[in-house]
């Protein structure tokens, strides 16, 4: 989706409204960490005020450290309100496609007489005629007929999809249209329920859950929260023994920088932006839990079809018999393929012009042979002969004879490498053969690589028989297979692998495949798929796109390797934090103690402010990278782990005494402290 | 050139024999046959029998951190009582009457938990069935519950899947006791006889010094409790000088026996962490990680000792140590005491430079994790690998594991829950300290001086070392209430946390190692860890260290001293 100027304008407005409203104590609270930012923040104003009246000294820098405070406590929530705002957008078109309609209610799937009802009345079991233009008005199952379905506004794919009664694709989602023809479908979500209804929610962050990984890290937060209070605390009094107070200001700001500001005030920003970026990918998570488990994954068990090849067998090469020159076997190939519409054939016909371009040109008008369920071959007839093709059974029954031994070994070689033999025949006489391949979707291979450094097995499903799959395992690069896969093996092979303590995703789209995205640790349903797949899995795909289950599991990585990244930042920060503002503190009581002043920061107060105010910019300077996610390259963790440390951990501790030393020479040019 | 090799092969001696040693530690808390087991085995069989059959069951976490808790709530009372009631009891040669109830709550609470924080005076105040039965006995009784405990958080973190107890407790202690702590006690016994500390039941002998005065010259059975008071991180010593005694250690080579015995268990629980793991690379890595800090700490404290004094220009520092020692091996000890939750000295750490007060306090206040008392150095450390863990793992863009278990909310919960302790103790108690007057006035320097003083009282007391700094009076009743309830804090709100970590772990299934597995094994990882024990551990106490022992040295500097 993309926004234009004036509407990323009004994204940025509204957000700044919503950080404003979220300054709200009650809603404050579920951030620990910003919220007694904003304790802080308001003591440190009050206190500022009285100096001001009072006309204490360093008032004006008071009245500063309050100032910037505030601002770090309104750039967590304005992070947070932008991060939901991006999902708004999308949770309103959504909305408009919620609209009450009446709708026809039946009795039974036979029943002529319908009854009609508003659609905000509909419970689910109840069934319903819909036709040409209708709107199916919630989640459905269809029951009896077959019809087009236009699914753009979900999914934003233009193209009709078809709808069946029976089978896989019966599953109708609520706010897509009838394009052709009619069904009867079965409600299976009351109004307000509906995928549609937990999409918006989600994109809109109402229903956000907090997820494990979060938990934690907020617990984390809040207790390092604690330690540092009991640290400034007790400075108090330690001070005090030396003859030294401190003033209450200059405790609130060490304190607020020496918590994790940083990390706090970004986490729901980074989780918000995280499930947005999932809604993006037109995936509906069903729980945060699975996104991360989805980074958690060790292997991943893919569909053939459609993620590791294209669906269809591509012609490769023709191997002609012994004694026909290869260009009367091409010739005869291209001509029995003219009129076959299936894949097969067209890749057929392309492939041998590729090889003899001119066979475009003249093309002798013949009578087609369709392919039938009898002969199982299908061809050309022409006046003088008789061209066929088909599986090498099929062709045997046409000539009459088993094939010469080369032809022979030719035909079993192909079939041991995980194609299909296609014989072709003029009359009786077999001229040669044809290679069917299943053909390897370009970029697996790498992809599957990358995988596999970071630890991920790829397990490839196929119904293809073992040699087959084998050949086609090799050479897509995956770890694993499954040939002739059965639901249960499915199910036996994510068992198996469980209880060796990896945690398996996969996706599927069948009903029959409901047991094992229901024992999956990661479960991603086919849109497209029954809604007892749908039930069972944690993650629905709206594109029906298997391939997606990878791009999830980068989702769910990204997400956790975003909130590890700041939180090291945010806590290496504070190495910097205590140079600059203990000398400040402590250089009155104890001059020598100004040798930690390694910053040279120009007074107590410059170097004070400079700290409370490098740790408000640092939070909005984040905010880009919280709603976008840190950059996140395949790699294994020891790799990733010596990356990011050094990006987020070293330059945590190096980029604040920069910053601060920067801060420290504008605020002293400005004669600010 | 010389000190430093000595150093190196003292290290390395340090770490053989702490792998040997954890070899043996290994197989006995497995339950495995070693070769004391035809001496040792029947009298463990008829001690369990005695106790009954339910007394070696499974223990889950709950039951474990119960028994061993009732255990050393049981030892606390009966020393409490022995120690309020000595007057009336036999074996009080002297006729000494009962403590005062702060002190005897002081001296009790000091001694279970392993801290060995003498407020008492020893041969003034304690009679001999106190000193044997009370706190002899609880020098093994709480080491060996270290080492029980320590060994239940080492099933847990790094058990066999499926396993959900952690052992059973009154097994684990008596076999610390009887295979580990008594064999080793005696060797190390007979080693300091024959370097002339004496081993005898008599009392004092009478002299008649050279200017013609009398002197009373205390012994007794000075090896054997020696002996364990090193072997079990304990400190508390037969003399009120400790270590500086030349009966408590005679020599050179009584010295560094001494040094060695203090960190061997530590340093082999390290290994019997990575044996336990099944894979030994876990176990360097915190031995590594442990030892850089030992090292670096070390080189402070030795660094320190051997500059010239800023004040009076020319030699090293030997004010408060023994000549027969010098600042090397004082600065040895003093680092190994305050690393390894021993609270003997060897020299008075009042004397040493600031910067080597410096040191010896952030040993105590990371928790005593570096190598640390026995057993509890090892689980103390395995907090900040939770940590660790946990924040480093989430930037590999997983849920983050240590050896193959996820480190989860409750983990972290806990983690956190033991590591408030530290601050709160040290810290909140010795901001009291300074605030209440009665309190204040056992500060007896002035200045950041006086500072350093309380804080190293309540490091130490909170971190269960039991070392002093000397020049402070812990002997008022609000000093020994407030650190006999914080020596509570130290041990306990660890401990448990730690065990309910352990069993929380090990209910949980474990992970395949994959190449998307967080390495905790590896240079990285050893690094990792150093910074989180420095970024989470001694950061914390920055602002309080920078009042004293950085402020007085930065005096010193200016030629100011406190």
């Amino acid at each position: 989706m993309s926004h234009s100027e004036p509407a990323q304008k009004g994204l940025y407005g509204q957000a700044l409204r919503m950080a404003l409203r979220k300054c709200d104590p009650r809603s404050l609270i579920a951030n620990p960490v910003i919220f007694v930012t904003a304790l802080v923040a308001a003591m440190t104003s009050v206190l500022a005020l009285r100096d001001l009246f009072t006309g204490a000294p360093h008032a004006g820098v008071s009245l500063q450290i309050a100032a910037w405070l505030w601002i770090c406590v309104l750039f967590s929530n304005f992070a947070e309100a932008l991060a939901e705002g991006r999902g708004r957008a999308r949770a309103d078109a959504l909305r408009a496609t919620r609209t009450q309609t009446m709708v026809q209610l039946l009795a039974d799937p036979e029943d002529d007489a319908p009854r009609a009802v508003p659609s905000d009345q509909l419970k689910p079991g109840d069934l319903l005629r819909v036709g040409p233009g209708d709107l199916i008005p919630t989640d459905a199952e269809a029951v009896k007929g077959v019809a087009s379905v236009d699914e753009s506004a979900i999914t934003g794919e233009s193209a009709p999809v078809i709808r069946e009664a029976g089978g896989d694709r019966s599953s109708l989602t609520g706010g897509t249209r009838i394009v052709s023809d009619s069904l009867v479908i079965r409600i299976v979500a009351a109004p307000g329920q509906s995928f549609l209804d937990r999409m918006i929610a989600m994109v809109e962050g109402a229903e956000r859950q907090r997820t494990p990984n979060e938990i934690a890290l907020n617990i984390l937060l809040a207790g390092l929260s604690l330690i540092f209070l009991i640290v400034t605390v007790t400075l108090e009094p330690f001070a005090r023994s030396a003859g030294l107070v401190i003033p209450v200001v200059t405790l609130g700001a060490l304190f607020v920088t020496l918590i994790p500001t940083t990390i706090g005030g970004l986490l729901s920003a980074i989780g918000i932006a995280g499930m947005d970026r999932l809604v993006k990918a037109n995936v509906i998570a069903r729980s945060g839990r699975a996104v991360e488990a989805a980074g958690d994954v060790d292997t991943l068990l893919l569909d053939k079809t459609g993620t590791i090849t294209f669906g269809n067998r591509m012609a490769d090469a023709f191997l002609p018999a012994a004694g026909v020159p290869e260009r009367a076997l091409i010739e005869a190939a291209h001509l029995a393929s003219l009129s076959d519409e299936t894949p097969e054939g067209k890749s057929i016909v392309t492939l041998a012009r590729e090889r003899l371009p001119e066979l475009a040109q003249d093309l002798p008008k013949g009578t087609p042979v369709p392919f039938t369920a009898q002969t199982r071959l299908s061809g050309l007839d022409l006046p003088e002969r008789a061209l066929r093709k088909g599986a090498v059974d099929a062709v045997e029954r046409l000539t009459g004879a088993a094939l010469e031994p080369a032809l022979k070994r030719a035909v079993e070689e192909i079939a041991r490498s995980g194609g299909t033999p296609l014989l072709v025949a003029e009359d009786t006489r077999v001229l040669g053969a044809i290679h069917l391949k299943d053909v390897i979707k370009p970029g697996v291979r790498a992809r599957f690589a990358e995988l596999r450094a970071m630890g991920i097995r790829t397990v490839m499903i196929t119904g293809d028989n073992p040699l087959t799959a084998a050949a086609i395992a090799a050479e897509a690069g995956v770890d694993d297979f499954l040939a002739e896969a059965t639901p249960e093996m499915k199910l036996d092979y994510i068992r198996r692998e469980q209880s060796g303590g990896r945690l398996v995703a996969m996706c599927g789209d069948g009903s029959n495949d409901a047991p094992a995205l229901a024992q999956a640790d990661v479960g991603v349903a086919m849109n497209a798929g029954t809604p007892a797949a749908k039930e069972a899995a944690n993650l629905v795909d709206l594109d029906s796109d298997p391939t997606k289950l990878i791009e999830i599991v980068m989702v769910g990585k990204q997400l956790l390797i975003s909130r590890g990244a700041l939180t090291t930042f945010s806590i290496a920060n504070d190495v910097a934090k205590y140079f600059a503002i203990l000398p400040a503190i402590f250089v009155a009581a104890y001059p020598g103690l100004g040798g930690l002043n390694i910053m040279h920061l120009h007074s107590p107060e410059s170097a004070i402010l400079s700290a409370v105010i490098f740790n408000a910019l640092i939070l909005v300077a984040l905010i880009p990278l919280a709603l976008r996610g840190v950059g996140y390259v395949p790699a294994s963790a020891a790799a990733l782990l010596r990356r990011n440390l050094s990006l987020y951990g070293l330059g945590g501790l190096i980029v604040p005494f920069i910053g601060i030393k920067a801060i420290d020479l504008a605020i002293t040019a400005l004669g600010l402290a | 050139m010389s000190t430093l090799a000595s150093l190196a092969l003292f290290l390395g001696v340090l770490s053989l024999g702490g792998w040997a040693l954890s070899g043996y530690m290994t197989r006995i808390y497995e339950g495995r046959r070693v070769w004391l087991s035809p001496v040792v085995a029947p009298l463990e069989r008829a001690l369990m029998r005695l106790a009954g059959p339910r007394a070696s069951a499974p223990q889950g976490w709950r039951a474990y951190a119960l028994s061993a808790v009732i255990f050393n709530a049981a030892g606390a009372l009966l020393l409490f009582a022995l120690l309020r009631l000595q007057g009336h009891l036999p074996f009080n040669p002297a006729g000494l009457p009962g403590l005062s109830a702060p002190l005897a709550f002081n001296t009790a609470i000091s001694f279970v938990t392993n801290t060995n924080w003498q407020a008492y005076s020893g041969e003034a105040q304690l009679s001999l069935l106190s000193q044997m039965l009370g706190l002899t006995v609880q020098n093994f009784a709480s080491a060996a519950t270290g080492m029980a405990v320590g060994i239940a958080v080492i099933r847990g973190f790094a058990g066999t899947a499926g396993r959900t107890d952690l052992g059973n407790f009154w097994q684990d202690l008596l076999r610390g006791i009887l295979y580990v702590l008594l064999p080793m006690s005696v060797v190390l016994a007979l080693l300091l006889v024959a370097e002339g500390v004496p081993q005898v039941l008599a009392g004092a002998v009478h002299a008649t010094t050279l200017s013609g005065a009398d002197q009373w010259i205390a012994r007794g059975p000075v090896a054997s409790q020696v002996a364990i008071k090193q072997l079990g991180t304990n400190g508390g010593g037969f003399f009120g000088v400790n270590g500086a005694h030349p009966f408590e250690n005679p020599t050179v080579a009584s010295d560094m026996v001494q040094t060695l015995a203090i960190l061997l268990i530590p340093v082999a629980f390290c290994f019997v962490f990575g044996r336990m793991a099944g894979d030994r690379r876990q176990g360097r890595a915190i031995f590594a990680a442990m030892g850089l800090l030992f090292v670096a700490g070390l080189a402070v404290i030795l660094w320190a000792e051997l500059q010239p004094n800023a004040l009076i220009g020319a030699g090293a520092g030997l004010e408060g140590k023994e000549e027969r020692f010098g600042p090397v091996l004082s600065a040895l000890w003093a680092a190994a005491t305050t690393a390894a939750s021993n609270g003997s000295v060897n020299a008075m750490h009042d004397s040493f430079q600031p910067l080597s007060g410096l040191i010896m306090l952030i040993n105590m206040q990371l928790g005593e994790v570096i190598f640390g008392g026995v057993g509890s150095g090892l689980y103390g450390m395995l907090l900040y690998v939770v940590l660790a863990v946990f924040l480093a793992g989430l930037m590999v863009g997983r849920t983050p594991e240590y050896l193959g278990r996820k480190i989860e909310g409750r983990e972290v919960t806990l983690a956190m829950l033991a590591f408030l302790s530290m601050p709160l103790g040290i810290l909140g108690g010795a901001a009291l300290s300074v605030m209440v007057p009665q309190a204040a006035a056992s500060a007896q320097a002035t200045g950041p001086h006086g500072l350093s003083e309380t804080l190293y009282a309540y490091s130490s007391a909170v971190a269960n070392n039991g070392s002093a700094f000397g020049g402070w009076n812990a002997g008022t009743p609000w000093q020994e209430t407030a650190l006999g309830l914080l020596m509570l804090l130290g041990r306990y709100a660890i401990l448990v946390p730690v065990l309910a970590i352990a069993g929380s772990l090990a209910a949980k299934p474990r992970a395949a190692v994959t190449a998307g597995s967080f390495p905790t094994h590896g240079p990285l990882f050893v690094v990792l860890l150093i910074l989180t024990v420095l970024i989470l551990g001694a950061l914390t106490f920055f602002p309080v260290l920078a009042l004293g022992p950085l402020a007085e040295q930065a005096a010193l500097a200016a030629g100011q001293a406190y």
